[in-house]
């Protein structure tokens, strides 16, 4: 028989065992790429030679010139893609989630309707979406001039293609509807019931309840969508034959990188490039969550103070 | 807790008229937002079954005259290598990833949800902060890596990280197996089971539903796949389906009915995995609150 200290540690024994695998993972496949990434920084170097350059990969890659590096371009691009797309795609995904939230039938039916753009896969999507947006037969543009409106060259013209790009992402709003609807029937009946006695209206209801009681499920969308949108390189890819033109105006930051490591092979370039786009997205995550405290309301918190 | 509520309707016996308006304004909000939503899929659908000289007609045409099923048949044999093997090839990605993804994500989510060691919060936390990892901060050195071994062109680089584990199925079915009662376990250990008995004999056939959500994800992820697939395949008999139609569209750019014929194909899989699953996608999306 075990006594009761070794069965203890053999059971840790077995545990470590059965963690390894992630374990193992985690130093094979994110931790140790991450510091050879850093590493590879500081170097220039494809797949055969390498040669320590210190920080001039950095310097590079941060100067304001534009004939040496996209790096602005990119950060612009991007940033103007995500700023634009999800408060969209949030307030779009919301507004579907309260809707289907009104004890309506047929609530899975729409659920599906709405959610099924977001398992349709990127490629599918992007390529009938290059074909709602070509100028002459494009289905948009047709939809316009129905209102008496000329549309735009879209993909074809600087000022547009960005946005092209925007007007794709809201049609995935349904995944954040889901989300969204999963959150808003966690919140309890009691206290809409309880503030109706109370005599508050529907307004009232909604922003000292509602707004207050999703404000977790809002936050996590928030951080992930940042995250997830700013990695946005399946469509621009597809619909710009991997080119981010015209004239640049969709580079967005992982489709240079993926440019420079894979098409030109400047492995060091490219490494530090990724190690900038990973601090910009460290830095807003960790902005983010600093800032949840003041605007996150969490049950367990004591009194909470906004009301 | 919230999983509960997902799908009540409560019919409400007693109807005022105000809330009949209401529920008509919503109905009507809800299915013009609808419609929206699946015009794009009605229209691939449309051009994928028209006639040449129809594509570029404007004001559009909807209803193709004549349906033109061989575009089906022309779109497919329109690769250099048979489509089948695009097929074959997206389908042993997406099954293997699966089944790496379930084995290794079970077992470790057992782990963390079950057993006490040393340094487990630790590692639960490292866990949680991978899944806000960009993974372009990994590719490179991985794509060296891999290179080095010899596995570009084939499946392993896609494949093999996915034994390992992954942070946001961890922290699925670790959240699942938190809501088996832990008296299971204490009647089990009173019965003589093993840490692995317990594992093996309780709580994964309790986690039956999680680990089909688990599936289900990985499954549609990896069928999407793109950017890895793209670094790592570049020979065409190798290309899985989603790498075959950016082939396509770099050949033959202007062939719509065609590009919408293989879309269509591509996207059928995990749209039908959606519609037979609805419910477990829902489920899981509650137990974690992360999107598929």
């Amino acid at each position: 028989m075990w006594s009761r200290r070794t069965l203890r540690q053999r059971e840790e024994l077995i545990a470590y065992l059965l963690v390894s695998p992630w374990v193992i993972g985690f130093l094979a496949f994110i931790l140790g790429p991450m510091l050879t990434s850093l590493g590879l920084s500081f170097t220039e170097t494809d797949l055969f030679t390498l040669e320590f350059i210190g920080f001039e990969n950095y310097t590079k890659l941060l100067s304001f010139d534009a004939t040496r590096t996209l790096f602005w371009t990119t950060l612009y691009n991007t940033a103007y893609y995500v700023f634009l797309s999800i408060p969209l795609t949030i307030s779009v995904g919301f507004f579907i989630a309260i809707l289907l939230n009104q004890n309506i039938s047929a609530q899975p039916t729409y659920r599906v309707v709405y959610y099924l753009p977001a398992v349709i896969p990127g490629i599918a999507a992007s390529l009938l979406w290059l074909w709602l947006f070509q100028p002459e037969f494009g289905l948009i543009n047709w939809a316009l001039s129905l209102f008496g409106i000329e549309g735009p060259r879209w993909l074809f013209d600087r000022k547009t293609a960005k946005m092209a790009l925007v007007i794709m992402s809201v049609w995935g709003a349904g995944s954040n509807m889901l989300i969204f609807l999963a959150g808003l029937q966690g919140i309890p009946t009691e206290l809409y019931e309880a503030a109706t006695i109370d005599g508050a209206g529907i307004w009232r209801r909604f922003r000292n309840i509602t707004i207050p009681m999703i404000s977790p499920t809002l936050f996590f969308v928030v951080v992930t969508q940042i995250i997830w949108s700013s990695q946005v390189f399946t469509n621009v890819y597809v619909m710009t034959e991997g080119k981010g033109g015209p004239a640049n105006a969709t580079m967005m930051m992982v489709l240079y990188l993926y440019r420079v490591a894979f098409r030109e092979y400047r492995m060091g370039y490219a490494s530090a490039y990724a190690w900038i786009f990973f601090l910009i997205l460290l830095v807003f995550t960790l902005i983010l969550f600093r800032s949840s405290k003041a605007w996150v309301y969490y049950e367990t918190e004591i009194g909470g103070q906004r009301s | 807790m919230s999983g509960a509520a997902i799908g009540v309707g409560t019919a409400r016996t007693s109807v005022k008229r105000a809330r009949r308006t209401q529920v008509f304004l919503i109905h009507t909000l809800l299915i013009a937002g609808g419609i929206i939503v699946m015009i794009p899929l009605a229209w691939m659908l449309s051009t994928s079954l028209k006639p040449p000289h129809q594509i570029t007609k404007f004001p559009p045409i909807w209803i193709p005259d004549p349906f033109v099923w061989s575009n089906y048949v022309r779109a497919v044999t329109i690769f250099p290598v048979s489509f089948l093997v695009f097929v074959r090839n997206s389908m042993y990605m997406s099954l293997m990833i699966t089944l790496g993804t379930v084995l290794s994500n079970a077992i470790v989510a057992f782990a963390f949800a079950r057993l006490s060691f040393r340094g487990s919060r630790v590692l639960f936390f490292i866990v949680l902060s991978t899944m806000m990892l960009p993974q372009q901060v990994t590719m490179i050195p991985l794509f060296i890596l891999f290179s080095r071994i010899g596995w570009i062109n084939s499946y392993n680089p896609l494949i093999v990280p996915h034994f390992f584990a992954n942070a946001y199925f961890v922290f699925l079915l670790r959240q699942f197996y938190t809501t088996i009662p832990r008296e299971l376990d204490d009647a089990a250990r009173i019965d003589g089971c093993g840490v692995i008995g317990l594992f093996l004999r309780i709580l994964l056939p309790l986690s039956k539903p999680a680990l089909g959500i688990t599936a289900i994800f990985a499954f549609t992820w990896s069928w999407n796949e793109f950017l890895g697939p793209l670094i790592y395949l570049s020979r065409m008999e190798t290309y899985p389906l989603a790498i075959a139609l950016s082939f396509l569209r770099a050949a033959h750019g202007v062939l719509w009915s065609e590009l919408m014929v293989v879309s269509f194909i591509a996207m059928l899989p995990p749209v039908l995995l959606f519609f037979v699953a609805q419910k477990h996608y829902i489920q899981g999306i509650v137990i974690t609150g992360v999107k598929g």
